[in-house]
């Protein structure tokens, strides 16, 4: 392939995620582009979501019909600099069909694995084969899809496992100890399962307060910390989201309590709302979720508070908020203090690492360099 | 962890799971394990089409091999419901309700209400409901119609597999009598199921498909055949939201009348013969309570008011097809210019 010529793709948000649709460019053909710029709008069943450029260049093509459904990793767009001749990157299309055909077939291994640890039989991700190894740990309610954004970008540099803690996902439902303690130990447990000897943690919401109390914890275990929308870092929690979510058992009720989550509300589809409400109704999560917002976020009040002992340690910390932040104020970010990197997303809301993936990849990779 | 599995797998794994974590909960039915007074090898049949087969292995005498009496066993199961089981009786084909009608309407259904609340009749008959089967006039009708009109019951008739597992293992945990219906045309089709156990609310309608145009509204077999007609729909630009009503009693008319609130029209599909059936009634609901909502009169796509034929070109002719389903839409929006 020529390399002068850098395709844009479907890109593949998701363990389940076969094909997705354009809803329209963002930037006409002819455009100059930058690492980080949205090009193009993209919807899948799950989420709505923007494509960034990779490269610096020229938009050369525009080939994603908007209202058009595509197949991962189907080429929709074609960015070159100017002095690229229009018949190479007219080559360049004709021949990428063939090769994303070829490419297909790899796609068949099993992209998630289950582990049997202390905590239960947890279900994980993983992805790169890097000297370093780093952890992300979703938060409340959430599972290892919330980094469905992050996790290839990531891998490009290290080994990298998501896994869904007790009680998420299509992890055990049980909970031995409903509290920051028992989930760090579940995620030490996992740890020790995988001989993960030491690893960068990146946890959000709930899982980076988990990831600051294994770090506290078990200090020889942690490399880094990342803590995104992390909860631990302050009092306060917005209740009407943590109940909200516990309580909602239907999709009229769940809805407004998801949009919550986002800097723009209609991020939220229909089908993540069936997805979630397909969770909440496995027998054991209700009270897995009551269990764990009564031990942590009782009255809209965080019980287990890890920023001052965190400011006292040297672990290498990196602080993510989101500006509009609805589940968590965003100032929270200042609780460690000037010893941690701090950085507070724009128009990002609580889910800051689908919201600004690319920002966010781009932090952790630097952070964990 | 979720998996591709059929609508009858789906219904085995939620007796399976039940059975496990209840033992109160016992199956009952003609030849659901080898056929009673039968000899030879346990376990031959697990019903008529297989669905309970399996489970005789796991779970034993908990399933029992009725005679070929509905009213004695459909009545037995009421009983033991009332004595503090929770029985799963299979009764073939809903045609055949007929011969237990008195256990049905006028015993379970009404015991909550004759002893002041004080009795429960937690019992779920499970049969098979409609046409397409080859099955001939007796044994291929959707009389879902017959129970939603009794008071204390409860009527559930899945679309998939997804929701098949999880209504039943509600019908099951569920403390009033509850009929099951299982659309045999759907026992092969498969979805993502979890392995875990879930329960779906009775009184929840999903819409499986966003749209602005028209409100398709349908349960069962219908479900799929309204997706194919609003495929078609959309290539000639209009846009079909499709609302599967899942449960039948309780019904979740704010879903409806939200839909049809946005869409202006409505479109009811109901295998049922077409008189006072659901297709009726969901007609009568909206007309009533979204009246200023509605750009053009509602339309019913249902059976013809007939017996199923046993003429398989009759008999496909007979079950409301995609194609009838498009064109009642265009009553509704008048003549569209196909786009191709």
């Amino acid at each position: 392939m020529n390399e002068r010529i850098k395709p844009i793709v479907m890109p593949k948000w998701g363990l389940s995620m076969s094909e997705g649709k354009v809803t329209g460019w963002l930037k006409p053909a002819g455009s100059p582009v930058a690492p980080g710029d949205e090009i193009v709008e993209v919807e899948t069943d799950k989420i709505a979501g923007v494509v960034e450029a990779h490269e610096t260049g020229t938009l050369r093509r525009v080939i994603g019909e908007p209202d058009t459904v595509y197949p991962v990793k189907a080429l929709i767009g074609v960015i070159a600099d100017d002095e690229v001749p229009d018949a190479e990157i007219d080559a360049y299309v004709a021949e990428y069909a063939t090769q994303a055909a070829a490419e297909a077939a790899e796609e068949e291994a099993p992209r998630t694995h289950f582990i049997d640890t202390p905590a239960g039989r947890l279900r994980y991700a993983k992805r790169g084969e890097g000297a370093e190894n780093v952890i992300l740990i979703h938060g409340f309610g959430g599972d290892l899809d919330n980094w469905l954004f992050n996790i290839d970008a990531l891998a490009e540099a290290a080994t990298v496992y998501a896994l869904d803690l007790p009680g998420h996902g299509q992890s055990d439902k049980k909970l031995a100890d409903p509290s920051l303690k028992g989930l760090s130990a579940a995620l030490l447990g996992f740890m020790d399962a995988l001989d993960i000897a030491r690893a960068h943690l990146v946890g959000h919401s709930m899982g980076g307060a988990v990831a600051a109390r294994t770090a506290l914890d078990a200090p020889g275990r942690v490399a880094s910390v990342t803590l995104i929308g992390s909860a631990g870092l302050g009092d306060e929690i917005n209740a009407g989201y943590t109940d909200g979510f516990v309580q909602a058992s239907s999709r009229r009720e769940l809805k407004p309590v998801l949009e919550q989550l986002f800097h723009d509300p209609d991020t939220v589809t229909r089908q993540l709302v069936d997805d979630l409400l397909k969770y909440k109704r496995l027998d054991g999560v209700t009270e897995a979720l009551t269990a764990l917002s009564g031990a942590l976020f009782a009255g809209g009040r965080q019980a287990d508070q890890v920023a001052q002992a965190l400011a006292a340690t040297d672990v290498p910390a990196l602080v993510i908020f989101g500006a509009s932040d609805k589940v968590i104020p965003p100032d929270h970010a200042q609780a460690i203090g000037t010893r941690a990197t701090v950085e507070v997303i724009e128009d990002a809301g609580h889910m800051v690492q689908m919201e600004k993936a690319a920002r966010v990849n781009e932090l952790i990779l630097a952070h964990i360099a | 962890m979720a998996r591709m599995i059929s609508y009858k797998q789906a219904i085995n794994e939620a007796l399976d799971l039940e059975m496990r974590r209840d033992p109160t909960v016992i199956l009952l039915g003609e030849d659901i394990v080898g056929g009673a007074g039968a000899p030879g090898e346990m376990d031959a049949w697990g019903g008529v089409l297989g669905v309970t087969k399996g489970l005789h292995a796991k779970h034993g005498n908990r399933l029992m091999d009725t005679p070929l009496s509905e009213s004695a066993y459909i009545g037995a199961a009421i009983g033991a419901a009332a004595c503090g089981m929770r029985p799963v009786a299979e009764l073939m084909f809903l045609d055949f309700m007929g011969v237990c009608f008195d256990q049905i309407f006028n015993q379970a259904a009404k015991f909550k209400y004759m002893f002041g609340g004080k009795a429960k009749t937690p019992v779920v008959i499970r049969a098979m409901v409609g046409a397409g089967f080859r099955a001939a006039a007796q044994h291929s009708q959707m009389l879902t119609p017959l129970f939603t009109h009794i008071p204390g019951l409860k009527v559930v008739c899945p679309s998939n597999a997804y929701d098949a597992k999880g209504l039943l293992i509600q019908a099951i945990r569920d403390d009033d009598p509850v009929i099951f219906c299982e659309h045999k045309a759907l026992y092969g089709s498969e979805a993502d199921v979890p392995e875990e156990s879930y329960a779906i609310p009775f009184g929840e309608a999903n819409i499986v498909r966003d749209g602005r145009d028209v409100t398709l509204v349908g349960y069962g077999l219908t479900v799929p055949r309204a997706l194919t007609a609003a495929d078609t729909l959309a290539r000639s630009g209009v846009s079909a939201e499709v609302i599967d009503l899942r449960t039948l009693s309780p019904i979740d008319w704010d879903t409806v009348i939200e839909s049809v609130e946005n869409t202006g029209r409505l479109v009811v599909i109901d295998e049922a013969n077409p008189r006072c059936s659901i297709a009726t009634d969901v007609a009568a609901y909206v007309a009533q309570n979204a009246f200023g909502a509605l750009k053009a009169a509602p339309q019913m796509v249902t059976a013809p008011h007939t017996p199923v034929p046993f003429s398989p070109v009759l008999e496909d002719l007979y079950i409301p097809s995609a194609d009838a389903i498009v064109a009642a839409v265009h009553k509704t929006t008048g003549p569209v210019k196909s786009a191709a």
